[in-house]
């Protein structure tokens, strides 16, 4: 018997793997160099990694952050949230708003740093709130509610430092997206390391796991067995909510400064991809949270590989995108059944003698 | 192919993951001939329909028509209709947002353009004649599920079909609607359609039709005459039970005897939920079994939802051994130590992509608390327990629970609210499309569930599991408690008189 | 059931109204209220029948995406590629007609080839494959986009003569003038793009109306199980909902790029956005099934004039359109999710 979980459960983490696998093996044949990690001194003295491994694991672990939601929402309404790009933009702005006070070019912090978080999370976590209860509470459908904030979002992001470009002197600040002095490690590997284990802690000694698994697959019958749907999608979207303005700590913290219309932009393909890689259904119901996590970073691995053959950033939405379809195609119930079809054709007369 | 035969079907098998819905049948149906297609739930009669009407694929078996020299090729609704077969179901299948006419016409015919004008005028006829209070122009949703149910009578009869199904459509008819239904269904015969007609009733059948063919557990057991097949003996064939007379049965039914032990445990007064039922009054006492009865849609689910807080509660008050209790989810339901256990298996019940031994744990896990997880132990340990207790046929607690065969999904759902270790468990429907086998297992289990002090309430289409396992009986018509019986009360006959109201 | 017929009172009459129709008087009611409201508050600009003219000619790239995504919208499901195709279908016209000195006609053919292999592929993914049709088309907009920029890079200017000749038709509409402040009168006029509007709304509104196919976009979206069981073929007819959408999308880049007279990946950025939106303040339901053409072309209408009030109200800065369209989207998909819940209830 626990044959059989172990090879359920290989199947679905089976499907980053193998895409890793593959691209680092593609990387290797076409150019070694790619895995060169190379001890480099950054501008404030400070001895730091770098090497395209480094910036996948810098830049993956945002997008694993935001996996980690993702896969919730997916699981508990069976729909994704399109408007984490601009939900960053707003927790983003937010933080700098807090921290600039009235001026954009402050020469101290306005207020300490976890302050200007905290008010970031709750404003992000409004968002999650306010897509959540569209969702759960008006049966809108995932991805329309969240077109809303999808295009307001960097609008109201905008509206929140009045259009203007608010930039942080202060280093200290840098810290969160760049590299604790003394340690060579970025520091987003860190902070996704505190939100894996958080999660961790949360699936094994709470049911969300569980309930949100019953909700996504049958709404009806888990309403039937005491629980409130509605509440578990409003939660799985304000949890994302949270993830967001994680993110959104990092990326400001990365610029010290913020663009509106280009900050986490087209990343809610990206984490929704690192769901869909991570083997899980788009459709809701079951899910692997260590897939979706893993998925993150082949998808970064994937951006760094295009990146590093000089692709444009902004033609590299059309790659993904043929990725998605061919997700998508190959894990379709119609597809796989007639590929099942067709194997059962290849073999059918060993199932007659059987 | 026979000579005056519309249709054949021979040697249909179809199977789904789990069960042999449909093995070896064969059907005939002749020119001007109203067959009836018997059998108990889960027999194979909606399958068969759905495999002639191209819905579902068989797996293997010919289907031939007259005028046509090879087996027919049914891949679609469409093809069907196109063949000449047109349907009706049980379940309303037209638009709602949609106007009458365009209900009736829509997806008939060749060509881009309809002309709606003339459609409008001719479906307005066609309403008349037929006496049904709609409009053509009338939106289909602004009707009632009756004058629904006719709407699609007629657009079934207006094409000229040359096979006609009527798959229960008489459930949510009243008498009079009942009689227009037969008056065309003979009109249609005297014109040469063959009929398919299936239905619970069995006065309807012995009313309208020629023959019968009877289907047992997806197997054909036999076409005959009507005038062959007397009433007692429709029902054994439909058993499966060698019985000559109805007393035979009756004796059997009297298992079991509900104990009066004094106070009620539950206790509903004057309630009412949003789903559309009048205030009903209704008691359980402990360790006694009871059941609502009454025709489809007649309001017995609504009850039961509005006691476990399903539907939302609009009026009246529950009492739990005399004090009130207030119930507006199902979770303080189950807080009270009620378990339900719905009607609509797939729907309403099981999780499907989610393990046999989630779905075991689930209630008593949301009753535990959120933060307070079962470990993998204690899950695995009632899992195990109750798999082997209801002698659940799965390949391992892992497996997801939509493998399973309907009859085993049930007794999962069945385990899940028995690891609550409720008060009062409500069963609705338990034994609908599963195998005769499995049916057995459950009465015996609510029997003994009942011996051991636990109060259930057992609702079933089928009387006569009803009358081998209730003491008292609540009767619904109309969305309405019309009646209540015991003791000697409780024959087939006295429930079909209380259902029609009647004292015949 | 006889008394009910017999007290048809108002709200009885409004019970029976088709959900269509109920929707659509909502959207022209807003939008009439809307219109007098702009002109009442920000005097007589909208008086001006060119200033109405003017949003037309600003919108009927958007008003024919509308259109599209409203049918696929009336079957129950959703293309978001539309402004990513019409980005692409402007780049492509813009580089064969600059760039390679192609003419006018074949260009225009690119523009339809382009949006029927969008239809075409996204039209297959979600009929036959029954893939969910949000993250098909979500897909589809990101290569759209990117294809957008790898086809150029850089946003220019079209020079061609036989294109700009085109562009610069101005059709004048008879009757209507007013006179300018040098007192010469000024015909009002429309561009060619908002004529092929017009035709295309007329055109789909009676398909849609009293076609065989127009009412099976109905039934699919109003039920598909049940629309099956009447004889529709639900797959063709969602394949075909997604075919006319790209086909329309393509049209729509067209006319888009007749209008602007540039490529930029830029272009018809949230157009998608708009163009739902549009539907959905024209009443369409995004569950399928209830829609109206012609309510569509009062949602464009409602939308744009908003977006022009917002503007001439002195809030020009960007922003202001991107949160005013949500807000209304917001607030019309919360209206109807709660009309349609009360309708279901009370029956």
């Amino acid at each position: 018997m626990k044959n059989i979980t172990n090879k359920m459960r290989g199947k679905q983490i089976f499907i980053p793997i193998v895409a890793l696998v593959l691209l680092a093996l593609f990387n290797l044949i076409v150019d070694p160099s790619f895995y060169k990690v190379t001890m480099d001194v950054n501008s404030a003295g400070n001895p730091v990694l770098s090497g395209y491994l480094i910036t996948i694991l810098d830049y993956g672990s945002e997008l694993a952050i935001l996996a980690i939601g993702m896969t919730l929402v997916t699981a508990a309404s069976g729909g994704q949230d399109i408007s984490v790009g601009a939900t960053v933009a707003i927790a983003g702005s937010v933080i700098l708003r807090v921290l600039c006070g009235t001026n954009s070019r402050p020469e101290t912090l306005q207020a300490p740093v976890i302050v200007a978080f905290l008010v970031a999370c709750l404003a992000a976590m409004a968002c999650g709130a306010f897509n959540g209860l569209l969702v759960a509470k008006f049966n809108i459908q995932p991805m329309i509610a969240t077109l809303i904030l999808f295009t307001a979002g960097r609008s109201i992001a905008a509206w929140i430092n009045n259009n203007e470009l608010p930039v942080i002197s202060e280093e200290s600040f840098g810290v969160y997206g760049g590299f604790i002095p003394g340690i060579p490690i970025p520091t987003p590997v860190f902070i996704m390391l505190i939100c894996v284990l958080v999660t961790g802690l949360a699936l094994k000694y709470t049911n969300l796991g569980l309930y949100t698994q019953a909700v996504g697959i049958n709404a009806s019958s888990s309403r039937l067995n005491g629980l409130n749907p509605a509440f578990i999608k409003f939660l799985a979207f304000v949890i994302l909510g949270l993830c967001v303005a994680v993110v959104g700590l990092i990326k400001v913290s990365r610029l010290s400064s913020i663009n509106y219309s280009v900050i986490a932009k087209d990343i809610e393909m990206d984490a929704i991809l690192a769901v869909a890689l991570g083997g899980n259904a788009l459709s809701g119901g079951k899910f692997n949270m260590a897939a979706s996590i893993l998925g993150a970073y082949v998808i970064q691995f994937l951006t760094t590989t295009l990146y590093k053959f000089n692709v444009d950033s902004a033609a590299l939405s059309a790659y993904k995108a043929v990725v998605v379809i061919a997700l998508v195609v190959s894990s379709a119930p119609v597809v796989r059944k007639k590929f099942a079809g067709l194997a059962k054709k290849l073999k059918p007369q060993a199932k007659e003698v059987a | 192919m026979k000579e005056k035969s519309v249709l054949e079907m021979r040697n249909i098998h179809k199977s789904f993951p789990g069960v042999r819905a449909l093995q070896a049948v064969d059907f005939t149906l002749c020119e001007g001939e109203i067959h009836a297609l018997m059998g108990e739930n889960g027999a194979g009669k909606s399958t068969l329909i759905k495999v002639l009407t191209g819905v579902y694929e068989k797996d293997e078996g010919e289907i031939y028509l007259k005028g046509l020299d090879k087996a027919a090729v049914i891949r679609s609704p469409q093809d069907a209709q196109n063949l000449g077969i047109s349907t009706v179901y049980q379940e309303i299948t037209l638009c709602p947002n949609l106007s009458v006419a365009e209900n009736m016409y829509i997806g008939r015919g060749k060509g881009v353009c309809a002309n709606w004008k003339k459609m409008n005028e001719d479906a307005d006829k066609i309403l008349k004649s037929l006496d049904i209070p709609a409009k053509a122009t009338q939106q289909l949703s602004s009707c009632s599920i009756a004058i629904q149910q006719m709407v699609a009578i007629a657009r079934a009869v207006d094409m000229d079909c040359k096979v006609l199904i009527l798959d229960e459509p008489t459930s949510s008819l009243d008498e009079q609607e009942v009689e227009k239904l037969f008056v065309l269904m003979r009109d249609l015969k005297a014109k040469g359609v063959g009929i398919i007609f299936v239905t619970h009733f069995l006065d309807q059948v012995y009313e309208v039709c020629d023959k019968i063919t009877v289907l047992r557990d997806g197997k054909l057991v036999g076409e005959y005459e009507i005038k062959d097949l007397p009433r007692v003996k429709l029902v054994a064939t439909m058993l499966g039970k060698e019985l000559d007379d109805m007393s035979d049965i009756k004796g059997e039914q009297k298992v079991y005897e509900g104990k009066d032990s004094g106070e009620s445990l539950f206790e509903a007064e004057g309630l009412q939920s949003n789903a559309g039922i009048k205030p009903f009054d209704f008691y359980i006492k402990k360790g006694e079994v009871n059941g609502f009865t009454g025709l489809l849609g007649s309001g017995r689910s609504e009850c039961v939802r509005a006691i476990f807080g399903a539907d939302r509660v609009i009026h009246g008050k529950l009492k739990k051994n005399g004090k009130e209790v207030k119930i507006s989810k199902p979770l303080d339901a189950m807080k009270q130590g009620i378990a339900y256990l719905p009607e609509d298996r797939k729907l309403d019940g099981i999780v499907g992509d989610m393990s046999v031994r989630d779905n075991i744990i689930l209630a008593a896990q949301v009753l535990r608390g959120f933060f307070r997880p079962f470990s993998k132990a204690e899950k695995n340990k009632f899992a195990e327990e109750y798999i082997k207790l209801l002698e659940i046929k799965t390949a391992s607690a892992d497996t997801p629970i939509k493998a399973l065969s309907g009859g085993n999904q049930q007794k999962v759902i069945l385990a899940r609210w028995l690891l609550t270790h409720p008060e009062y468990l409500i069963l609705d429907e338990p034994t609908r499309g599963i195998d005769v086998g499995t049916k057995v297992e459950i009465q015996k289990l609510v029997l003994k569930l009942a011996s051991e002090g636990m109060s259930v309430t057992f609702i079933s289409s089928e009387t006569d599991e009803m009358l081998r396992t209730c003491s008292r009986l609540v009767v619904m018509r109309d969305r309405k408690v019309v009646g209540e019986l015991t003791g000697d009360e409780l024959t087939q006959s006295g429930i079909m008189a209380t259902i029609a109201g009647g004292d015949n | 059931m006889a008394k009910m017929n017999k007290t048809a009172t108002g709200k009885n009459r409004l019970k029976n109204m088709s959900d269509t129709n109920l929707l659509l008087m909502i959207t022209v009611i807003v939008f009439f209220l809307m219109y007098i409201g702009a002109i009442v508050f920000q005097g007589g600009g909208f008086l001006k029948p060119q200033t109405f003219f003017n949003i037309l000619n600003a919108n009927a790239a958007l008003l024919i995406a509308s259109c599209g995504m409203s049918l696929v919208m009336i079957t129950g499901s959703i293309d978001i590629s539309v402004g990513g195709v019409a980005a692409l279908v402007s780049m492509c016209c813009a580089v064969y007609l600059d760039k390679m000195g192609g003419n006018v006609f074949v260009s225009l053919l690119i523009a339809v080839g382009i949006g029927l292999a969008f239809g075409l592929v996204q039209g297959y993914l979600v009929a036959y494959l029954d893939i969910q049709p949000f993250i098909v088309s979500l897909a589809g907009m990101f290569f759209a986009r990117g294809m957008t920029t790898i086809v150029h890079t850089n946003p220019f200017n079209v020079e061609n003569e036989a294109f700009v000749a085109l562009k610069d038709t101005r059709v004048i509409v008879p009757g209507i003038g007013t006179v300018n402040r040098v007192g010469k009168y000024v015909d009002a006029y429309v561009e060619i793009g908002v004529i092929v509007a017009v035709v295309l709304v007329i055109a789909l509104f009676f398909a849609l109306r009293y076609t065989k196919l127009g009412r099976s976009f109905y039934a699919v979206g109003g039920n598909g199980q049940s629309a099956l069981m009447l004889g529709i073929n639900v797959k063709k007819t969602r394949f075909i909902a997604h075919l006319l959408c790209g086909l329309l999308a393509g049209i729509g880049g067209y006319v888009y790029f007749l209008h602007v007279g540039s490529g930029a990946p830029s272009h018809a950025t949230g157009m998608e956005m708009n163009a739902i939106a549009s539907s959905i303040i024209g009443g369409t339901l995004l569950t399928g099934g209830v829609g109206n053409i012609i309510g569509t072309f009062f949602g464009v209408m409602s939308l744009s004039t908003i977006q022009n009030i917002v503007s001439s109200a002195g809030l020009d800065q960007a922003w202001w359109t991107g949160i005013t369209v949500a807000a209304m989207l917001c607030l019309f998909l919360v209206i109807q999710s709660v009309i349609m819940a009360r309708k279901s209830k009370s029956n």
